[in-house]
């Protein structure tokens, strides 16, 4: 059953190579920073899942509850950063993508390029 | 509490929060100057630092009194002070000699925007080299990131755009592997901080997920530092950054990511992986000689002259990369000195090429024909910067070239090969810069075009400054080459 145990570990893995797909070979930039999201986003539900403990509860301590278990909430602060983080890195990356648009009149990657050899 | 022992976090304190003042303030003159004296204060700082730690002082810092390693800890240890002070340097020299430069390149209203956003990502690279916890060091990377692609993007030129784009998907990528790998480690070993993963490590029974981290942190950094082939992104971001924007850029932000791998890859996986040693010579050697190769014979042929200097920049990651998967103490002293070494040749390269910039349209080759006959200053400055790149005796590039050689030649027959690639490699040097130089010396300048001027005399004398700085440490080596080696030794610890 451990293959079966490790199933949040496989959805990890599944979806960051789905999103590692789309930023390479997807040609359009919108669809890239999908991707890119995407691959962000495994990231964070790898941390998520190794901080659950089974059973664990928030990590409050109460008064009367002498060995209560609980899940590491290290891993859920660090994820909270990298969320700051991803949407940060997302939305600069849709800035730009309005200006290529503005100047280039376009968001594929080939017509960008096409647009910028001297003819 | 006195004021040595806040130097460290005031070292990112100081441009983290001149930041936002800088944004908000008008005119523009004024918002250059506080980013400036921002910027030379880091680098007072950052020159303080490094002399404490040459007497054998330790520089740390606990984030909040909380003690590490549950706090984050801030800790400068040698190899840290030589960043601290490419970084720093770098910012201040850019600044000083790019202020009229960035005048014709940014628009007036953005430009307090701009330095804020430069402020920021010296904040980012500075806290990356002082920070002692593997999460920290993700944030901090991310935000000089962030801000290196807001400061790339305010290129006039429009290609621009596209190069941030893909700087911005590869280097996202990077920092994500980077953090994958961190995220394992911390679930082997319940710690993020960087001395106490070394130790932790040792406990860890199951040592395959550490494998795994370590691959994915190496290809990661590897691939924010450029390392060939991953150094795609690098070109085209240096070719149309504005010219003070590449100045700094091209300094310092690689050689950070360099710094974070090398500390991760010796000081946390060499002493405590078995035989990753030889894994990580086997992977980054033949590399490491290609770049030296391939991005040499590159820079050869390129005719536009930033993106020459950008595949010699690539190259030259290469030479840093060959000291360090040697794995001795020889080896990686020669590439923590050419760490130091390149940064000022390439500072004043590019110092020189924002000068050109100044007085001439293009800065395609045959758009800088004779352009040594009205700027001789300029030129002068730039030959210096190149005899530095290639490493000829008296310039601080031959300092490093030769300790590199000379930790090769340890390596018995295959350091034969390997001093050759470095020949070659130099000889493709010596062609790249000579095109420049015989272009701007002996051609003539295009029909019809108006004679240029020398470029206004700020910017020459900070590009002096540089070209001179390469001729002094290349006398004067003692100050790179103590804390290089002290560094090395550091990273080494108690492998053989």
């Amino acid at each position: 059953m451990e293959l079966l145990g490790h199933y949040n570990y496989w959805v990890f893995a599944v979806a960051l190579m789905i999103g590692f797909y789309a930023v390479i070979a997807r040609g359009n930039l919108i669809k890239k920073l999908l991707g890119l999201s995407i691959f962000q986003s495994a990231v964070f539900l790898m941390y998520i899942t190794m901080d659950k403990v089974e059973g664990g509860t928030a990590p409050i301590i109460q008064p009367g509850v002498p060995d209560q278990i609980y899940s590491n909430p290290l891993p859920q602060v660090l994820i909270l950063t990298a969320i700051v983080v991803g949407v940060s890195t997302t939305a600069l990356g849709l800035a730009v993508v309005v200006r290529i648009k503005e100047t280039y009149g376009s968001i594929e990657e080939h017509e960008i390029y096409e647009a910028d050899q001297p003819s | 509490m006195n004021l040595t022992e806040q130097l460290v976090a005031l070292q990112i304190v100081v441009p983290l929060l001149s930041a936002p003042v800088v944004a908000l303030l008008r005119p523009r003159w004024l918002a250059w100057a506080a980013t400036t004296a921002a910027s030379a204060t880091a680098f007072a700082i950052a020159i303080a630092i490094a002399l404490g730690v040459r007497e054998g002082r330790a520089f740390g810092y606990q984030m909040g009194s909380w003690p590490a390693p549950y706090g984050i800890e801030l800790a400068v240890d040698p190899f840290s002070a030589v960043l601290l002070l490419i970084i720093t340097g770098a910012s201040t020299f850019a600044l000083l000699g790019g202020r009229l430069s960035v005048d014709t390149q940014i628009e007036q209203q953005r430009q307090p925007l701009f330095y804020a956003a430069w402020l920021l990502g010296l904040a980012g690279l500075a806290g990356i080299a002082a920070s002692a916890d593997a999460f920290n060091i993700f944030v901090f990377m991310e935000i000089s990131s962030l801000a290196s692609y807001v400061l790339i993007a305010g290129g006039p030129d429009r290609r621009a755009l596209p190069s941030v784009f893909k700087y911005l998907i590869m280097g996202t990528v990077g920092a994500t592997f980077y953090l994958i790998g961190v995220g394992l480690i911390y679930m082997m070993t319940g710690t993020l901080n960087l001395a106490d993963m070394e130790l932790r490590i040792h406990e860890v029974g199951d040592q395959s997920p550490i494998l795994v981290a370590a691959g994915f942190i190496t290809v990661g950094l590897a691939l924010k530092a450029a390392v060939f082939p991953l150094h795609a992104w690098l070109p085209n971001a240096y070719t149309y950054a504005p010219h003070a924007v590449t100045v700094f850029l091209a300094a310092c932000a690689t050689k950070v990511a360099l710094y974070i791998l090398l500390r991760f890859d010796f000081v946390v996986f060499q002493q405590n992986l078995i035989g990753h040693d030889v894994k990580f010579s086997y992977f980054l050697m033949p590399l490491a000689v290609l770049a030296i190769l391939v991005a040499s014979g590159m820079a050869a042929f390129e005719r536009n002259l930033k993106r020459l200097l950008a595949y010699s920049s690539v190259a030259q990651i290469g030479y840093i990369m060959l000291g360090a998967s040697l794995v001795n103490h020889a080896g990686l002293t020669a590439s923590i000195v050419h760490i130091f070494n390149h940064s000022l040749a390439k500072g004043t390269l590019f110092l020189a090429v924002a000068c050109l910039a100044m007085r001439l349209d293009s800065l395609r080759l045959d758009g800088i024909a004779g352009a040594a006959r009205n700027m001789p200053w300029t030129m002068a400055a730039f030959v210096v910067g190149g005899l530095s790149l290639i490493g000829i005796p008296g310039t601080a590039g031959f300092i490093s070239k030769w300790y590199l050689i000379a930790a090769v030649l340890g390596e018995g027959p295959l350091g034969f090969l390997l001093v050759a690639a470095i020949v070659i490699s130099s000889l493709l040097a010596v062609v790249y810069v000579w095109r420049v130089v015989e272009t701007a010396y002996f051609q003539s300048p295009p029909d019809g075009a108006v004679p240029a001027r020398e470029a206004p005399p700020e910017m020459l004398i900070l590009t002096w400054t540089a070209a001179l700085l390469n001729v002094y440490f290349g006398f004067a080596s003692d100050l790179p080459l103590s804390l290089s080696s002290a560094a090395s030794a550091l990273l080494m610890g108690h492998l053989p």
